[in-house]
């Protein structure tokens, strides 16, 4: 398909443009993929002599540095303090210490066994001088495993530092021929809350981030490869690698299956983003616009009702919420008194009721939040479009999808992203109103037809009967999901991002 | 919409006046009876927005003066009223001033703390141009679309290593929650980027350190989104009970409202406590009601600004 200039493309109308759009994906999917390999050939041949380059310099500076320098290669600081920079000299010392004292008293051994993640199971050993059984302590998976990434991210922490080392030597010699004063220990501290006061910054929360979030990533993938569950719990029995045995299980898909309860569960999920994200999205958008309209009075009472419900800790009306719909519940009680029904309304128990259930609640808890947001980015919307658009004798209708509609999608397309993303992951509202029941004997593991794929990972974690390593696979199946759909509505955005209308 | 449509919409001054010489009655009504039609419709439609809002809030509201029983029933108004659900929560039988305790002193510290570490991160990231900027923000993102559940286990064994599980959870679930917090960066990132950085050069040029610039001229102009942080911040630890119950690990002294009171809601505590449910859910809304209705104007500036940048 030939490509069109702007004037061609504005002529078409929205299917035209949107099946413009979507060949103009297909065939550009060759070339765009030949572009991508080209990248990544040249990734690695950068990143090839990057490598060389380095060590090229690190025996330079070894061959014609001083005999500080030379030093400062086994002992980490010296040509620092050798120089007077005492300060930064001693705190490099010290770390190589403590760094040698980890790993010969305790990361070392670790790391020798993450091969194998321990061998010597615990349990009652003879002892041969007491005569009697007495309880012997063996190897722990899961410390291994935590220790040795642990160990692992240290040596990473120690190159880095041991580089960083041998570059401030380097520099500190540079400085030294051209007969320059080498920073002090004052000067460092200034630095610290000026021209580095970034580094001062992030210390403590990147700090945070390395310990509870990326250790923890890094040593949950690994489990994705190992057998940890129920039977096979440390410290009383020991877990191994199997490899992609457990990817494999999902890709099986009869009854009561991992493959088959996968797919479903997915599939449910998708839905209920779609349905949770725009329902909120435009009920909440119509009434904002109701609100605003000119006429209604008492607007702050309005809103103020509203924004009440989002200042309520969400525990509190979900669980009650899910209580007033249960079978003993209130609004049954209601209804009957009505004489509307005469048995109680399957709210939360059949699977059809329910997923609707669980929409419906989400709206009430959603609409105030987008009431919020789409208020101030409405009364954002020149107010003389909408003039022009009266006098041109525009109804109402016509001016929604033509001058609101367009104007909100435009600047609030990454939100619905975002948000689309959230609810994707959003674990509390199904897990307070349904708790994913109902069950049912198709899918396996006791998952339940409301069950969103993080609800149900959050059971395999937490149940009786937990699959630590399934549960992983779960977790990186859904960091997949969330990855793929990220990228590709990134890509397709720009793409359509040559209509700047509102800018 | 294109660029053609829009321009249709700009008239220009001849044809605006002619439009608007045209008869404006074109239903038969009349505008003004259609607008007040329309109106009254509006009216009711806000009215029963309003009724299905409040409804759960009153509800629980009567529910928690009812004393003539404490399980699940299909009424809301109570046959006998009274205090003794309130009195019972601050009685010595009951954990809730505890849980109660713990959970302010959560907020209280997470507020302060979660604060800093995402105004710093979003400082950083509006402010320096530094190497590893791109790839720590790419970093950042990519880390952000792991469920944060699957961490569950191994935080538990390294709070359980420092001795920060059970019941000395409080400590534990502050770090916790506090330690990826810079994560969030993102809204205070978009309010510091609208601040012209020419007020940052102009200081820097009398003199002032960066570190001054930060705390004597960023901070005093971003008193909203201060006030948003500390907000959102303060609202999260009431409402958390999966950490919190995964890291209390069944010792009452240890929980937070949110697991002791959903504790109070599993089957074999429900017919004794469900009105000590709503009670509770009465003494924790209150607080954070005020709270909220005194610094909503802050809020809806952060959650609209964050919307807006993405």
């Amino acid at each position: 398909m030939k490509s069109l200039d702007s004037v061609q493309y504005l002529r078409l109308n929205k299917f035209q443009r949107a099946g413009y759009q979507i060949s103009r994906f297909f065939t550009n999917f060759p070339s765009r993929w030949a572009a991508r390999f080209k990248k990544l050939g040249n990734f690695f041949k950068n990143l090839f002599w990057g490598i060389v380059h380095y060590f090229q310099d690190l025996y330079k500076t070894f061959v014609h540095g001083d005999w500080k320098t030379k030093v400062s290669y086994v002992v980490m600081g010296f040509g620092s303090i050798a120089r007077g920079q005492i300060g930064r000299g001693i705190i490099f010392l010290v770390f190589e210490i403590a760094f040698i004292l980890y790993m010969v008293l305790f990361g070392g051994s670790y790391i020798g066994q993450l091969g194998t993640l321990g061998t010597n199971t615990s349990g009652l050993v003879w002892d041969p001088t007491l005569n009697v059984y007495v309880q012997g302590y063996g190897d722990n998976s899961f410390m291994i495993m935590l220790y040795g990434v642990l160990s692992l991210f240290f040596i990473v922490a120690f190159l880095y530092t041991w580089n960083l080392n041998i570059k401030q030597n380097r520099v500190a010699e540079e400085i030294l021929e051209n007969n320059k004063k080498l920073a002090t220990s004052k000067d460092d501290l200034r630095a610290m809350v000026d021209q580095d006061f970034y580094k001062t910054l992030l210390a403590l929360p990147l700090l945070g981030i390395v310990v509870f979030t990326i250790l923890p990533i890094v040593f949950m993938v690994l489990v994705a490869f190992t057998n940890y569950d129920a039977s096979h719990q440390p410290p009383a029995k020991l877990f191994t690698w199997v490899g992609f045995d457990n990817f494999a299980q999902f890709l099986q898909f009869g009854d009561s299956t991992y493959g088959y309860t996968f797919a479903n569960i997915l599939l449910w999920t998708l839905i209920w983003a779609f349905f949770a994200t725009f329902t909120n999205y435009f009920l909440g958008m119509l009434v904002a616009m109701l609100i605003n309209k000119k006429g209604i009075k008492l607007k702050k009472v309005w809103r103020t009702v509203l924004v009440f419900s989002i200042a309520i800790p969400q525990f509190v009306c979900l669980l009650y919420v899910s209580k007033m719909f249960s079978t003993d519940g209130i609004v049954n009680g209601w209804l009957a008194k009505l004489g509307w029904i005469s048995e109680p309304l399957p709210f939360w128990t059949d699977a059809t009721w329910a997923r609707v259930s669980v929409i419906v609640v989400n709206i009430w808890i959603g609409i105030p939040y987008l009431m919020l947001i789409t208020t101030g980015i409405l009364m954002n919307i020149p107010k003389d479009l909408y003039e022009s658009a009266k006098i041109d004798g525009a109804s109402p209708w016509k001016q929604y999808t033509k001058i609101t509609l367009p104007y909100m999608l435009f600047v609030t397309g990454p939100y619905l992203l975002t948000s689309f993303v959230s609810n994707i992951n959003n674990f509390n509202v199904i897990y307070l109103l349904t708790n994913g029941d109902p069950t049912t004997i198709y899918y396996t593991s006791g998952a339940g037809q409301t069950d969103l794929l993080i609800t149900w990972l959050f059971a395999l974690v937490v149940d009786n009967d937990p699959n630590y390593a399934l549960a992983s696979v779960v977790g990186i199946l859904v960091f997949l999901v969330v990855a793929i759909l990220s990228l590709v509505v990134y890509n397709i955005i720009p793409s359509t991002k040559n209509e700047e209308d509102f800018q | 919409m294109g660029k053609m449509e829009e321009k249709n919409l700009k008239l220009s001054p001849m044809e605006k006046l002619e439009a608007e010489n045209q008869p404006k009655h074109r239903h038969h009504m009349g505008l003004k009876a259609s607008r007040t039609i329309g109106n009254v419709f509006g009216y009711i439609i806000l009215v029963l927005i309003s009724i299905i809002w409040i409804v759960p809030f009153v509800c629980i509201f009567f529910q928690s003066f009812r004393i003539e029983s404490s399980g699940v029933v299909n009424y809301v108004i109570p046959k006998q009223w009274g205090l003794d659900n309130y009195a019972w929560l601050f009685s010595a039988d009951s954990d809730f001033i505890v849980w109660y305790f713990n959970t302010y002193i959560i907020a209280l510290f997470v507020c302060v703390l979660q604060t800093l570490f995402q105004l710093s991160m979003a400082y950083v990231l509006s402010r320096f141009r530094f190497k590893s900027r791109r790839l720590l923000m790419n970093l950042m993102l990519i880390l952000g679309m792991f469920p944060g559940f699957l961490s569950m286990i191994i935080i538990y064994y390294i709070l359980k290593n420092m001795g920060l599980t059970g019941a000395n959870a409080v400590p534990g679930l502050i770090i916790v929650y506090v330690a990826s917090s810079g994560m969030g960066y993102y809204v205070s990132k978009g309010f510091f980027d609208t601040i012209s950085k020419s007020l940052d050069e102009a200081a820097r040029i009398d003199g002032a350190t960066r570190a001054q610039v930060f705390f004597k001229i960023i901070l005093p102009l971003s008193k909203p989104i201060v006030i948003y942080s500390l907000l959102t911040a303060f609202m999260a630890p009431w409402g958390d009970f999966v950490f919190a119950r995964y890291i209390a690990f069944n010792t009452s002294s240890g929980m937070n409202v949110a697991v002791g009171m959903w504790r109070w809601l599993q089957k074999d505590m429900i017919n004794s406590h469900y009105t000590h449910f709503c009670t509770g859910g009465v003494i924790v809304s209150i607080p954070v009601i005020v709270l909220f209705l005194l610094l909503q104007r802050y809020y809806v500036e952060g959650v609209t600004g964050g919307a807006v940048k993405g």
